[in-house]
């Protein structure tokens, strides 16, 4: 305790950094170094992975029976791929993807190199829920517009893709908390992240306080995130 | 206008295919309103279908306005398509989207000019009598205004042919009989040929002018809907037939005809617009020894016409009833016995 007049510079305001570093046991530039590392992740793996996932759901739902381009062949191999995809634990596609993880970045480890895997574990799982989204549009309304000489490109962009995109957004929301969670992993690789942070330096280093506010943080960008999701939704769909 | 020859179509179905169309053919010309009546699961829609190449047949050939759809390219056939207007029973409209957006669509699929969709879009909407409800969404509108949408967005592509999928039988009768009026008008001022499809035999003495009866995959009967009302022959054309001019004694004199002792006959009568000049009934009254009595009498209008129907009950000695009945064939009423339980 410091005599009243006689203060240090430290003491005169609130030393956050020094703070959080006593309490949390890693600088608060760490942390934000990895909540920049998960969003990184996060925004292009889903980003690359919705784009890709959409690629796939339109491939199963076009080539399905009965659908504009009707492909057994195309549709049994994106269905099979997908649902082989969907049910490797993500550790083992992260694994088993270095070979061509190292092909397109040029290494296997750093955040980088973690999109490969993350893009590839979430894109079926995107596929899957977007093909639901599709098909919910009514088959009228493809046969109004086929009726009309729209071409099937069209029909994509002009009609399901709109009618669509309401639940589309769910779809996402849900797919990108899945792909939080893969990020967790990316410790493994040096990919960084606030789940690394949780594992090496709260986890594996007995750090309580630390571990429980990645939890918190992890919780409330979650919440966040659905609640953003929702709302657009459901401004989308306000006028049916 | 359209032609469709000796069309086949089978889907695979599950267990066994199902023979949705087996050799029909239609033809319908310029300015019709051709209505084709069955019960559900006749066909009707896959034969509707072929004309906008929604469909292919197996076998057959589809003609329309001179073109062979089985002919054309691709490109051709939504070109075609663009001239071909279809509506539909559930509306089928982008519910979310307001009812400009919709109207605008066919035409920006076209690719015609902003201002140019702007001014058309106001013009059909004009004519479904829904230019206040530009702007509105669709979710928020009735059934009938839903289907007024529907018929605009048919309408802007200024068709030759507008296609009716049951148009009205998601409808209530009033707003039906709204919607048949404007399909009419849309015949009458903007010379589209229509061709529409229903289970109602109402929809067809309304507004059509020529019917078509289809069952199992086959039109069993057609011709000018005057012909067709007045002689059924096909026994699912009475079916439907009925369903708008009773053909059976009515159940209230049942007993007064199955209590008569003396020599007797029941006739159902049809006359057609001002085809029967002379007192005909008078005329029958007046016979000696035969007593008339009417069980039945309605008018029904139809094609711009009326018909009238009455329900004879004829009692007299058997010569005087075959008089009777010569004396009405010779006038060109349309006769048929009636035959009841005893
Ligand atoms: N795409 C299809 N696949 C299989 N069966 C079909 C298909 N379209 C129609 N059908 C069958 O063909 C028959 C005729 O159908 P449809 O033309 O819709 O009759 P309607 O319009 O008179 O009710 C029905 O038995 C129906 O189940
Ligand atoms: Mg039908």
């Amino acid at each position: 305790m410091s005599t009243p007049g006689n203060i240090t510079p430290a003491q005169a305001g609130f030393d956050f950094a020094a703070w959080f570093k006593d309490f949390f046991g890693i600088k608060f530039d760490k942390l934000l170094g990895s909540l920049g590392d998960t969003l990184y992740m996060l925004g292009w793996g889903l980003i690359i992975g919705a784009a890709v996932g959409f690629l796939l759901a339109l491939v199963l739902v076009m080539c399905r029976r009965g659908g504009l381009w009707q492909n057994r062949v195309a549709y049994g191999i994106v269905n099979v791929y997908v649902n082989i995809v969907r049910s490797m634990p993500f550790i083992i596609t992260l694994v088993f993807v270095f070979p061509l993880t190292k092909v397109i970045v040029g290494k296997t480890y750093g955040s980088t190199a973690m999109l490969v895997p993350l893009v590839i574990y979430i894109s079926p799982y995107l596929a899957r829920l977007m093909e639901n989204s599709l098909l919910e549009v009514s088959p009228g309304i493809i046969e109004a517009a086929q009726a009309m000489g729209a071409t099937t490109w069209q029909i994509i962009a002009r009609f399901m893709l709109p009618e669509a995109l309401s639940s589309m957004v769910l779809a996402l929301t849900t797919g990108t908390v899945g792909l939080l969670g893969a990020t967790a992993m990316a410790g493994y690789v040096g990919g960084g992240g606030v789940g690394d942070l949780a594992l090496t330096y709260g986890y594996q280093r007995y750090n309580l306080p630390l571990l429980i506010l990645t939890i918190v943080i992890l919780v409330v960008f979650v919440q966040l995130l659905q609640l953003l999701g929702n709302r657009v939704s459901a401004r989308l769909r306000s006028h049916r | 206008m359209i032609h469709v020859e000796h069309a086949v179509k089978t889907f695979a179905g599950g267990q066994q295919a199902v023979h949705a169309l087996r050799d029909v053919s239609l033809h319908v010309a310029q300015g019709d309103i051709y209505g084709i009546v069955g019960f559900s699961g006749a066909g009707k829609s896959t034969l509707l279908r072929l004309v906008n190449g929604l469909e292919k047949p197996d076998s057959g050939t589809v003609t329309v306005a001179g073109q062979e759809l089985g002919k054309l390219n691709k490109r051709e056939l939504l070109k075609l398509r663009r001239k071909i207007g279809m509506v539909f029973q559930q509306f089928n409209l982008l519910e979310g989207k307001t009812v400009f957006h919709n109207v605008a669509l066919p035409l920006e699929l076209a690719g015609m000019k902003k201002e140019e969709i702007r001014k058309r879009v106001r013009e059909v909407l004009a004519f479904v009598e829904l230019e206040e409800k530009q702007d509105a969404y669709v979710s928020q509108l009735s059934g009938g205004q839903k289907q007024r949408v529907g018929i605009a967005r048919a309408l802007a592509t200024s068709p030759d042919i507008l296609l009716c999928d049951e148009a009205t039988s998601a409808l209530d009768p009033q707003t039906t009989e709204a919607i048949l009026r404007l399909l009419q008008k849309v015949n009458r001022e903007m010379g589209v040929t229509i061709l529409l499809i229903t289970h109602q035999m109402q929809v067809i003495q309304m507004i059509c002018n020529k019917v078509a009866v289809m069952e199992e995959g086959k039109v069993v009967e057609e011709g000018s809907v005057l012909e067709v009302f007045g002689t059924p022959r096909a026994e699912v054309t009475r079916r439907f037939v009925r369903t708008v001019i009773n053909d059976r004694i009515p159940e209230k004199f049942l007993a007064v005809v199955r209590a008569e002792q003396r020599n007797q006959q029941v006739e159902l009568l049809k006359f057609i617009g001002d085809q029967v000049q002379e007192p005909l009934i008078a005329q029958l009254c007046r016979t000696e020894g035969l007593e008339v009595n009417i069980l039945g009498a309605t008018i029904q209008e139809m094609q711009g016409s009326v018909m009238s129907v009455f329900i004879l009950q004829l009692i007299g000695e058997e010569a005087l009833v075959a008089a009777a009945e010569k004396k009405i064939d010779a006038a060109g009423a349309l006769r048929e016995r009636l035959v009841w339980d005893a």
